[in-house]
């Protein structure tokens, strides 16, 4: 077993499948300084920085997958998707649909998402509920080095567009383009099972559209990805403490939903605490309650999400992130609905 | 080289006769919808399709069944698709606006102006898979004005992919004049973005084919784009049941209708001077009289125009095969239809 760190991880699967398919190609803004060490292997043609016009290299990105290449796109911030969501909404989602099935799309755009760092609500979004919304895409957001490196090979071998969502917290490159600039003296809330860990000897594909239970407890189950993910774990371990034990549940991927593996746990616990750092409304985690509902699993059900513009001032901003003590509160509140008031 | 004036004659016609009889469908209630023609653009999609050859692919736009009949898609399941059936080219799925067709490499899009980056993306397998092979961008004018399709030439220009950018200028946006929402000559504009223009009559088959030549070779020894931007007329407007037209062709039912409120809105309290109520009243009529002369192909007719250069046994014989070819392809695609449920 090997350890790495979330980024590393990544870049260690593009070199051996870049080396092994001369098709994969990537293309995106910066993308010979941001991955400069592909770059050096690989070469302008294949790893080839763009004018900052999202709509054009990302819709021709779709057409290059129809193409006969295998296109890893990178959209430096999800944010800037918006910018060109149509490649993605009426393109990319829709071509395997409208040619009767004759025709897919094997594209991976791999964006950075969320926040913790003071950079703002127009770099800082989730939107995975946005893009996981269009049927025909596939969206994963890993939470730690070993699913980084397995679901973005789960992404590269798949025939269809895949949203591949590294955020910022764990990748360590991006916090330090986007918010040391070389300094030293500035702190982030960076969950540390995340950004480094063991990662397997032999790249094995993570199975897009499947959760793992990554703690078992009969009280709660908890659910969320990326760094929500490690919020809940550190919200369990304090419950723990107050004597509630909670089952936590690592979605890694957004679409398709493991929906069974949910089910499963919270049939146990009869509770479902979903943790997103998403927006609350029409998201990920009304979804997961409606998933509940058509499962008939009677559950109690709460959500931490982001409710508001993310502000740009820190202090702020971490209280409209889902935070560790959010967590616990509304678990106790869940577990015990007098809680809050004792 | 000088082009084959008589094949280019029988697609352009294979595609108009084609058209019509989608149109009939169409007016008879068998396909649903919109449904935009290439009727009155043939020479241009004719001109330049003439030089595709396997490998070269084709962004197409809303209205991709003149391209896709040229090319030789089988008319049966070209029918059907429009028809929504589920043995049609895309199963039913996709219809008029999305025919997807992966061995000629030709995708549709109803986006206007996706068209650009689609072609870009096409352009960039083939320069990695298929050297020497091209990709073909079909859009109209008014796509002109869509950031992406602009992106999409300079992106085309800075890494040098092989796209032909294929401007089909009838003057109008959707129903609103072109000149009026557009700044600047859209061929400075083309080559303010790094691409070479061109400007042609699109009426005339064999100079788009000669442009297209050039703009094609050059895009095959890796010289860039090309924008090639030529003019025509469309005499069924944006689509079928194009609102202006409907009113130019029957005003005595068409107006019945309307008169009534737009009399009482230009002239009830609050709103505008009674000098911009009048200018909006002239504008309205302007865009009418505007459809009005572009119904009429008259003598922006490709195939007219083509025909005429024909002697009469050369016209006849492509005459006589080709009606016979949509006809047989029709009735083979309605059969199941007139035989009733």
């Amino acid at each position: 077993m090997r350890t790495m760190t979330f980024a590393d991880a990544i870049e260690d699967v593009l070199m051996e499948a870049m080396t092994a398919d001369p098709r994969i190609i990537v293309f995106g803004e910066d993308v010979h300084a941001i991955r400069m060490n592909l770059y050096a292997r690989f070469g302008e043609m294949r790893v080839r920085p763009t004018p900052i016009s999202e709509s054009a290299f990302l819709g021709a990105g779709v057409t290059a997958a129809m193409g006969g290449l295998r296109p890893i796109v990178e959209i430096m911030m999800v944010d800037f998707i918006a910018v060109a969501v149509d490649a993605l909404v009426n393109h990319a989602a829709k071509i395997e649909a409208f040619s009767g099935g004759k025709w897919k799309v094997p594209m991976v755009v791999r964006v950075a998402c969320g926040g913790g760092y003071g950079d703002g609500g127009q770099h800082e979004q989730a939107l995975w509920g946005l893009l996981a919304q269009v049927p025909g895409m596939k969206v994963v957001v890993p939470s730690n080095p070993a699913d980084a490196g397995g679901l973005m090979l789960s992404a590269i071998e798949d025939d269809g567009p895949v949203v591949f969502m590294e955020h910022k917290l764990l990748a360590d490159y991006w916090l330090d383009y986007l918010a040391d600039g070389g300094r030293m003296n500035l702190d982030y809330d960076i969950p540390e099972e995340g950004a480094f860990g063991p990662v397997p000897d032999v790249w094995q594909p993570t199975p897009i559209g499947e959760a793992k239970i990554v703690r078992e407890g009969g009280d709660l189950t908890m659910a969320a990805v990326g760094v929500g993910l490690h919020r809940c774990l550190e919200a369990a371990a304090r419950l723990t403490e107050q004597g509630i034990e909670a089952s936590v549940v690592d979605l890694r991927t957004v679409s398709p939903l493991d929906t069974d593996t949910l089910c499963e746990s919270v049939s146990k616990t009869r509770g479902l605490l979903v943790a997103d750092e998403d927006y609350k409304s029409f998201g990920l985690s009304g979804e997961l309650a409606a998933t509940l509902m058509e499962a008939g699993i009677p559950a109690r059900f709460a959500r931490v999400c982001v409710e508001e513009t993310i502000p740009y001032d820190r202090r702020r901003e971490g209280q409209v992130l889902p935070n560790v003590q959010r967590i616990v509160e509304v678990a106790r509140q869940l577990v015990d609905p007098g809680s809050l008031v004792a | 080289m000088e082009p084959d004036g008589v094949a280019l004659y029988s697609q352009m016609l294979k595609s108009r006769r084609f058209e019509e009889a989608v149109t009939a469908l169409w007016r008879e209630g068998h396909i649903s919808a919109e449904m935009h023609l290439n009727i009155g653009e043939e020479g241009i999609i004719a001109g330049v399709v003439d030089h595709l050859s396997e490998g070269d692919a084709m962004a197409l736009d809303h209205r991709g069944t003149a391209p896709l009949v040229m090319r030789g898609v089988d008319l049966v399941l070209l029918i059907k698709e429009l028809m929504g059936e589920e043995d049609g080219l895309c199963a039913g799925m996709g219809g008029h606006m999305h025919l997807f067709v992966p061995e000629l490499l030709a995708a549709s899009s109803g986006i206007v102006g996706a068209s650009g980056p689609a072609a870009c993306g096409f352009a960039l397998a083939n320069q990695h898979l298929r050297p020497g092979k091209i990709a073909i961008a079909f859009f109209g004018e008014a796509a002109m004005n869509q950031g992406m399709l602009m992106e999409s030439i300079n992106l085309a220009a800075a890494w040098s992919l092989p796209v032909v950018f294929v401007c089909k200028d009838n003057g109008m946006a959707i129903t609103t004049p072109s000149r009026k929402v557009t700044g600047g000559n859209l061929c400075t504009r083309a080559e303010g973005l790094g691409a070479q223009a061109v400007s042609v009559d699109g009426a005339d088959v064999g100079a788009v084919w000669r442009a297209a030549e050039k703009a094609v070779e050059r895009a095959r020894k890796g010289q860039g784009p090309t924008f090639l931007h030529a003019t025509c007329r469309r005499p069924e407007g944006h689509f079928l049941g194009d609102p202006l037209l409907r009113i130019v062709r029957n005003p005595v039912d068409e107006l019945k209708s309307k008169v009534g409120p737009l009399v009482r809105a230009a002239t009830g309290s609050g709103g505008a001077s009674v000098g911009r109520r009048a200018a909006s009243l002239g504008s309205i009529m302007d865009m009418l009289g505007r459809a009005g002369k572009m119904r009429k192909l008259g003598r922006h007719d490709p195939l007219e125009r083509q025909a005429k250069r024909l002697s009469g046994a050369e016209r006849s014989g492509v005459d006589a095969a080709v009606e016979g070819e949509v006809a047989a392809a029709i009735r083979a695609a309605t059969e199941r239809m007139e035989a009733g449920p």
